[in-house]
């Protein structure tokens, strides 16, 4: 086993040695789909992040209570409201706080509101869902109480949320599998290529006696390695890549979406083992696939 | 002992050979003729199960070949050794080098190997050859090498298809009686041929194929003209079909 492997290995290498131009053609084309790879993973990761971060901020459902409605009305209310499943937090929102956020958000142009002469705005009790999925059973064992006029929750914008990131996800997942299967392609050609050249030598082989996994260690091996330095170097890349938008953007993106990228660490120590395992097993079925016909006895 | 019974092969609508029947024993040497296209090569790929055949059964050892699931074909080849007239070498290894790898294939460790090795040179008379690469060689050292590749893991068969086809008729003669001492230490030995020479200056077995029948089987035989064709050029061997 052990001078076998030895054997394999000196041949991979020599292999790769004697085939230098196809096999940087190779490594150069796996490098390149692992980069859009890379790319396309850290957006699902962050798309998912952001997604979830947006997510907490519309899993509020928000009950507007009648006018006559007092204080300790409202808190029996609410008590029954702490009771239900899935209601993580109520809380009270009095109508003039509701005016103060208001004007917060409106910034600029809260001087408009300045201009009402009566607060318009109802009291509210504001209710955090455990599970944004399940909100709609809060909203309809509450929107019938007494003293509740009318109720408000995202429901659309959260469903459109949801909609949007499962079609990005799909749709890049559908694309990395894609650009999988190219990298076999790209891979087995190469192969293919010094399974020709070496056909004789494959050939004597196999008819002396060697065995179908004698004769494809070399040829795995250098598929193998072809992967795993693909990895390495787009896994590099990727790293710096996303270590200069994080450095030179990370602020700029946290104060659009709300939520910062994720973390570097995380993501990259991710992305290695991804990479690695995808490198080998591109390589692997790349040599796999390009000596199945060379070696059906 | 090898036995063929009833083996037909068909490359489609063509006929490599027909409801064939044999018996080879241990320690025989058989000279396989016939025109080309006869049926020689196929014969001896059915014995390595190169191919397999559509009808019939092969008896060896025991077990019937036909029959073999495809992970103990490798075990089975290793107990032959083949030599075909463009079996060639492999260019960038030395003589060394081209005999240890039939010896890697089945695991044989290193330091068995130099031992065996310088023996099996000896036999072929290319003693002292290890470390020249195949260019070096003439045309009929060459193919002493290859004897030697065929018979250093020490096959009870020993099968040559047209081993002489590329020789001036001295070296093809070097070659038989390389052929003939390896047969001579008990290893049964199946010979395709079409020198006339050769098999007549031999007293050996010869059986003639001709579109795929048997057509001759005799104990101690001669070439017959009926045996070649007029194309005598259009030898091939295993890679050339
Ligand atoms: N792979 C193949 N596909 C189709 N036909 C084949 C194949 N191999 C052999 N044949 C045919 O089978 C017949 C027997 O071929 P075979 O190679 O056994 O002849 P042979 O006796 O070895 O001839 P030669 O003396 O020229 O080597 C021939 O008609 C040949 O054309
Ligand atoms: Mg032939």
């Amino acid at each position: 086993m052990n001078t076998r492997l030895i054997l394999a290995f000196r041949q991979a290498f020599s292999q790769i040695r004697r085939n230098l131009a196809m096999s940087f053609a190779s490594l150069f084309s796996i490098t390149a789909i692992m980069i859009v790879l890379g790319v396309f993973f850290i957006l699902i990761v962050n798309v998912n992040n952001i997604a979830e971060s947006v997510k907490q901020d519309f899993d509020t459902i928000q009950l507007y209570l009648d006018a006559d409605v007092t204080e300790e009305q409202a808190e029996d209310l609410m008590d029954d409201i702490k009771g239900m499943d899935n209601v993580e937090t109520v809380t009270y929102l009095d109508k003039n706080d509701a005016m103060e956020r208001w004007k917060k958000k409106w910034g600029d142009n809260a001087n408009l509101l300045d201009r009402l002469k009566t607060n318009p705005l109802p009291n509210s009790i504001i209710i955090q869902v455990l599970r944004l999925e399940d909100a709609n059973s809060v909203y309809n064992a509450t929107k019938d109480m007494t003293g509740v006029e009318d109720v408000s929750y995202y429901q659309d914008t959260v469903e459109k949320l949801v909609t949007i990131t499962d079609a990005i996800q799909v749709g890049a997942i559908v694309i990395i599998v894609f650009m999988i299967i190219i990298s076999i392609v790209v891979v087995s050609n190469t192969i293919k290529l010094t399974v020709i050249a070496r056909g004789k030598e494959i050939m004597i082989m196999k008819y002396i006696g060697a065995t179908n996994w004698f004769v494809r260690a070399p040829f795995l091996l250098e598929g193998v390695l072809i992967g795993i330095v693909s990895a390495l170097i787009s896994g590099g890349l990727i790293t710096y890549l996303y270590d200069f938008i994080v450095k030179n953007y990370g602020v700029d993106i946290a104060l659009l979406v709300s939520t910062g990228l994720v973390p570097e660490m995380f993501l990259v120590k991710n992305l290695f083992i991804i990479f690695i395992a995808l490198g080998t097993s591109i390589g692997a079925c790349g040599s796999v696939i390009s000596m199945r016909r060379f070696l059906d006895n | 002992m090898i036995e063929y019974k009833n083996v037909t092969k068909l490359y489609g609508d063509k006929v490599g050979i027909k409801d064939v029947s044999i018996q080879i024993d241990d320690g025989e040497f058989v000279f396989l003729v016939g025109p080309s296209g006869a049926g020689k090569s196929t014969f001896v790929k059915l014995l390595l199960r190169i191919i397999n055949a559509d009808a019939g059964t092969i008896l060896y050892n025991g077990y019937d070949v036909t029959d073999l699931d495809n992970v103990h074909i490798p075990k089975h080849r290793r107990s032959m050794g083949i030599i075909f007239q463009d079996f060639s070498l492999l260019p960038k290894k030395t003589v060394y080098e081209n005999i240890a790898f039939a010896m890697e294939i089945i695991q044989k460790p290193h330091r068995m190997m130099k031992e065996q090795i310088t023996r099996v040179l000896e036999l072929v008379g290319l003693t002292g050859e290890e470390k020249k690469y195949p260019h070096e060689l003439s045309i009929g050292e060459q193919q002493r090498v290859a004897i030697a590749r065929a018979i250093v893991n020490n096959p009870s068969i020993l099968i040559a298809d047209e081993p002489t086809g590329n020789l001036d008729p001295v070296t093809g003669w070097e070659i038989m009686k390389i052929l003939d001492k390896i047969n001579k230490r008990g290893t049964t030995v199946i010979m395709v041929t079409h020198s006339q020479e050769i098999v007549n200056a031999m007293d050996n077995r010869v059986v003639a194929i001709e579109d795929g029948l048997i057509v001759r089987d005799e104990e101690r035989g001669n070439y017959r003209p009926e045996d070649d064709s007029n194309d005598n050029n259009a030898e091939g061997g295993i890679f050339s079909l």
